[in-house]
């Protein structure tokens, strides 16, 4: 293993160097999201293998190229589990690519997000240098909290050789309900219950054929699940968990559609969106797909105006092309240029995979 | 003696003062505050000289209190053309020295900024300055039955504008987060007085997830002009069981069983024998004081759940050799088992005249050790010391008692202090958990990070305050501190 971050430093040398970007992918699972691909691909997918792992600890460290599906399995010999239930979106996928990519599954709402369970990562940065933030302890305030700040960077400060996660037990029960509600009843609905000690863990929201439904998933003590089973009604869904995989995967018809599909992340108040095109809720309202074809300004308009942002996430190749995240405000940009500029002054790590500016 | 060094301090302070171009930027704050805005005289500034921090004192140069964003603006955009630092404080509850003045320099005092703006009670979520307290949000969302979750043992005092800039804890914090866990976004000036919104209503936002930088930055990136909490639904009942031990090492055993068992306690705290001797007495909780440690592990949800969960935690505190156990029969009793807890820093101070509070973290599995090491220091350096813990996150509150007014007592509770930081190190874990780094712990920042990790936080740093003028000399160490710091013996352990 020692070879392999070696063997990093070197094509960071090299590429700092001659100036040539490098690509850095694992599994390539989710080479679909962000903006272009470029430069020569540096391989993450080798360094891989869980470095420790105490259950009691509620902590797990592993490699950048560890598969996801071996941290979970691995999890869940211990009744334990990554609580943002990160999207696989291939078979390849890697722990380094889930929490570069900072993309979290249905329980995000309730649970957190990717960089909430990020405790630690050590980092190569664009000089090849190897450094530590964070830990493996739940509380740790001594310096800048670079760790967190690696979620969601898609790789562009610097190659995550470990990253280290708290995971949490798996919930004594879950049992999913469904229920049929037009939007603006769901989005009631959802909103009402989140201000509500309940234990809802997901919800989905979807119109299928005629009928709007509105799906959701009870997680945590059996008291408790069937105390809000019986307040919240609805009819039980069999084979829940295939059906929250799908959806996390998008694997469902919603998402078959070939048009371009926009990701809204939007207050989870925001009421129902005046848009062409399908749309599909979750998180208790704050992330809202969208399937259309509509000029990427009316998108983009209509989420800032609903208090949030819109990401290109799949397709639209003409679109991708002025950009697949909301554009920042100047100062913010500026800012960024001078954060990407401390981690990887030359520019060698994925250039352009978030904006077009570096 | 004393009243000629109090007549030089006073001269030399004056000279300063005198100087032209800070005579401008006093004439310049001047037109921008009103009177009881600007606090230059000696004895208006003195209350500020320290936070809670007392053992480290700085009388400022001058301290500002602004009403409003503009007048914020225009005193940052002052400063950073006279190159004046800055040293932002909320409260100054802070256990660091966070907010500690620098000399020559501006302490700006968000005390006047305390409107909690909305609550939203569908979007559950509140959006308040920065100087209203940790407990005013709760108490403003308990009518929606909601509330902040992060509670610091200092709630009742300590504002949210600290709360960002530490990235607070507090006792329920393994279940429900710390403060970069519950804020959604925040209204930021620069040093240069430009404002910034980072975050947004939404749950995530495009780009760097700058509000993880900006949380526990310890004011050394931006001044927080306005922050948007989650609220969280109060949970129908809570119930705390307490277990008596007979040694340590069983307890802190005790911790790691109750996580294996699956549960995450709503809290989950250690305190030693000599912490609930000074406790009870102070709050008469009803402690076991015969006990060597005493551990509080609570359960919150329905009457169901709570019920499932606090017999589940008996057994395993049963299993795991408890010598007592007690259930709270009622909220007044589980408030009580609180207090005590709670009370635990003003309780020791009470029965020394000084106290270094230490906030190491390190592995869960480690905290029997780690406590029969500090007891081992406690003899070596004649000192003695009570520890609270946030067992279930493995955060440490050693309290080292001495006495400043003995000669060499400070300089010896500071050399146990370290100790006590550079073990939690070594054992995998970090010197600071929840209280921040400020100027207290900066040194021993050179044990934790490599001189590459240091460059990268200044450049970090610099990429929002390039002349270094927001709480300078704070968190973040110089290659210097840390080469006078090797000297003095203690290397950095390379992992």
């Amino acid at each position: 293993m020692r070879e392999i971050v070696s063997e990093f430093a070197r094509r960071i040398h090299r590429a700092a160097l001659e100036r040539v970007p490098l690509r850095l992918r694992g599994g390539g699972s989710k080479d679909f999201y962000g903006g272009p691909l470029l430069g020569e691909i540096l391989d993450t997918g080798c360094y891989a293998g869980i470095v420790a792992y105490d259950p009691t600890e509620l902590v797990i460290t592993a490699r950048c190229g560890t598969p996801l599906r071996e941290i979970e399995a691995v999890l869940a010999a211990q009744g334990q589990m990554l609580a943002f239930e990160p999207p696989h979106f291939g078979a390849g996928a890697t722990l380094g690519g889930a929490i570069a990519s900072g993309l979290a599954g249905p329980r995000r709402a309730t649970a957190g997000s990717v960089r909430d369970f990020v405790l630690g990562v050590k980092l190569m940065d664009g000089h090849g240098e190897v450094m530590n933030f964070g830990g493996q302890v739940m509380k740790n305030v001594a310096g800048f909290d670079v760790s967190r700040l690696m979620a969601g960077a898609l790789g562009t400060l610097g190659v995550l050789l470990e990253i280290s996660l708290k995971v949490l037990p798996r919930p004594a029960t879950e049992t999913t309900l469904r229920l049929e509600a037009q939007q603006g009843k769901a989005l009631e609905l959802m909103n009402g219950w989140a201000g509500r000690p309940l234990p809802i863990s997901a919800t989905c929201w979807a119109a299928r054929d005629d009928e709007e439904l509105l799906t959701l998933r009870l997680s945590g003590a059996h008291a408790a699940v069937a105390a809000a089973r019986g307040l919240i009604g609805g009819e039980s869904v069999d084979d829940a968990p295939a059906f929250w995989d799908e959806l996390r995967e998008q694997r469902t018809a919603f998402f078959a559609v070939g048009i371009p599909l926009w990701r809204l992340s939007l207050p989870s108040v925001a009421p129902p969106l005046v848009l062409p095109g399908a749309q599909l809720i979750e998180w208790g309202g704050s992330q809202r797909w969208l399937a259309c074809d509509a000029p990427a300004e009316l998108v983009r308009t209509g989420a800032a105006k609903a208090g949030g942002h819109a990401t290109l996430f799949r397709g639209g190749i003409e679109a991708r092309a002025a950009g697949v995240f909301q554009d920042l405000p100047a100062p913010l940009m500026a800012l960024h240029k001078k954060l990407k500029q401390a981690f990887d002054p030359v520019g060698i790590f994925n250039p352009g995979r978030m904006f077009r500016e570096f | 003696m004393d009243m000629d060094k109090q007549r030089d301090n006073l001269a030399e302070h004056a000279v300063v003062v005198a100087s032209t171009a800070i005579a401008g930027v006093i004439k310049a704050l001047h037109r921008i505050l009103p009177e009881e805005g600007l606090l230059v005289a000696e004895e208006e500034a003195r209350p500020y000289e320290c936070d809670g921090l007392t053992a480290y004192r700085q009388l400022p140069l001058l301290v500002v209190l602004p009403e409003s964003e503009s007048q914020v603006v225009a005193i940052l955009k002052l400063c950073s053309e006279a190159k004046l630092p800055v040293v932002i404080r909320g409260a100054g509850t802070g256990l660091s020295g966070g907010a500690t003045p620098v000399e020559n320099g501006v302490v700006l005092s968000l005390a006047k900024f305390m409107r909690i703006l909305e609550v939203d009670p569908l979007a559950r979520t509140a959006r308040v300055q920065p100087g209203v307290r940790n407990l005013a949000i709760s108490e403003a969302a308990a009518g929606h039955g909601l509330y902040y979750a992060p509670d610091p043992s200092s709630q009742i005092a300590c504002t949210i504008g600290g709360n960002i800039a530490e990235n607070s804890g507090g006792v329920h914090c393994l279940k429900y987060g710390l403060t970069v866990h519950n804020v959604l976004s925040l209204r930021l000036a620069l040093i240069d007085g430009e404002v910034i919104e980072i975050g947004c209503g939404a749950l995530d936002s495009p780009g760097y997830d700058l509000l993880a930088l900006l949380i526990g930055s310890e004011g050394m990136l931006g001044v927080v002009l306005e922050a948007t909490v989650k609220l969280t639904p109060k949970p129908q009942l809570a119930q705390v069981v307490m277990a008596s031990f007979a040694d340590v090492v069983t307890a802190g055993n005790a911790v790691a069983r109750i996580i294996a068992a699956g549960i995450i306690p709503a809290g989950l705290e250690m305190m030693d024998k000599a912490a609930t001797a000074a406790v009870e007495d102070f709050v008469h909780a009803g402690y076991d004081l015969a006990a060597a440690a005493i551990l509080l592990a609570e359960s919150d949800g329905t009457p169901e759940e709570v019920a499932e969960e606090i017999s589940a935690m008996r057994a395993v505190l049963e299993a795991s050799g408890a010598t007592d156990i007690r259930i709270s029969a009622d909220e007044a009793e589980r408030l009580r088992f609180w207090a005590g807890r709670k009370a635990a820093f003003p309780a020791v101070g009470r029965i020394t005249p000084d106290y270094l509070c230490m906030d190491g973290t390190i592995p869960r599995k480690r905290v029997a050790e780690m406590l029969t090491r500090i007891n081992e220091f406690s003899e070596e350096y004649g000192l003695r010391c009570a520890n609270v813990f946030h067992a279930g996150d493995g955060n440490l509150h050693p309290l080292i008692m001495f006495d400043a007014n003995v000669p060499g007592e400070l300089e010896r509770a500071t050399s146990f202090g370290a100790k006590i930081l550079e073990l939690s190190v070594e054992m995998g874990g970090t010197i600071t958990g929840e209280h921040g780094v400020g100027i207290e712990k900066v040194k021993q920042m050179c044990v934790q990070f490599s001189a590459t990790e240091l460059a990268l936080f200044h450049a970090l740093k610099g990429a929002f305050d390039p002349h270094a003028l927001l709480n300078p000399g704070k968190a973040v160490p110089t290659p210097r501190h840390c080469s006078e710091y090797r000297l003095t013996g203690t290397p950095r352990a390379q992992p």
